[in-house]
């Protein structure tokens, strides 16, 4: 089955991130497709390359991010949300005058267009959050 | 872009203001109705709080937001269905709602009404009747 996966809470302040991963990594263990992943609401802070947890946690963007690695997910950031809690990307960073970037080079920001288009071409969309 | 339509319901839940799920909901939706899909809102718990008429945010100096759902209509999202026991609960009736209509090209652009109050167990027939439920 193919799915789309939609994340709307930020990392560690809420379990949705941690059981969208498990379900993801079961998923793609199981056989199945993950058509994208996209990242709305503060779940955009799953995002950010400055995450630094306690050695002894689990750290929730790398492991998205290795996770990204291994099965070429496509890790989408909505750039609407992004823009108002801070998340910059080179691009970004660019067109809004920034002097810095956080984004994980293994997540990309783009457009709501992008979870409209992954849910129309996904089996099934599942959301993770309240 | 979208080569097939789905039935989309994006379900409203929560008060406006208090956090940002309903407006950005709503964003999604307008981008959303770019795609040619078939597309119905919900309001139900807090979220019928979404459509209440008369809203003011200058005390809070948030954006009031609430204008939008008057366009909706402009973008063919004219199915919104308002949760009656939602309603009840919060003392509210449809006429403390704002009245959100659209015009059907099909009768001459007659001004049609896009609310519709449904009970509890209708909307859990509607929910059942999408391809793609979004929760807000």
């Amino acid at each position: 089955m193919k799915f789309a996966i939609q994340v709307n809470e930020g990392p560690y302040q809420h379990q949705a991130s941690d059981s969208a991963y498990l379900f993801t990594r079961a998923a793609l263990e199981k056989g199945h497709e993950i058509f994208r992943v996209f990242f709305y609401h503060d779940g955009v802070g799953n995002g950010t390359r400055l995450t630094t947890p306690p050695q002894d946690d689990r750290h929730v963007v790398n492991r998205w991010a290795d996770l990204a690695e291994k099965h070429e997910l496509d890790l989408v950031v909505c750039v609407a949300a992004a823009q108002r809690r801070g998340m910059v990307d080179d691009g970004e960073a660019e067109r809004n005058g920034k002097d810095a970037t956080n984004l994980h080079p293994k997540f990309r920001i783009s457009g709501l267009g992008q979870l409209i288009e992954a849910a129309v071409q996904s089996d099934r969309l599942v959301v993770f959050g309240d | 872009m979208a080569e097939q339509i789905k039935n989309f319901l994006y379900l409203n839940r929560r008060a406006p203001y208090g956090t940002i799920y309903a407006w950005e909901s709503l964003e999604v939706v307008l981008i959303g109705a770019a795609f040619d899909q078939k597309v119905s809102l919900a309001f139900l718990d807090d979220g019928v709080f979404q459509i209440v008429k008369g809203q003011d945010t200058a005390g809070v100096e948030m954006k009031n937001f609430s204008p939008t759902y008057s366009a909706l209509g402009d973008y063919d999202v004219n199915q919104l269905y308002v949760e009656q026991e939602s309603l009840e609960e919060r003392g509210l009736t449809i006429d403390d709602l704002m009245h959100l209509t659209w015009e059907d090209e099909d009768e001459d652009w007659a001004e049609k009404d896009s609310i519709r109050v449904v009970s509890r167990a209708e909307l859990a027939k509607i929910i059942e009747q999408q391809d793609i439920v979004f929760s807000f």
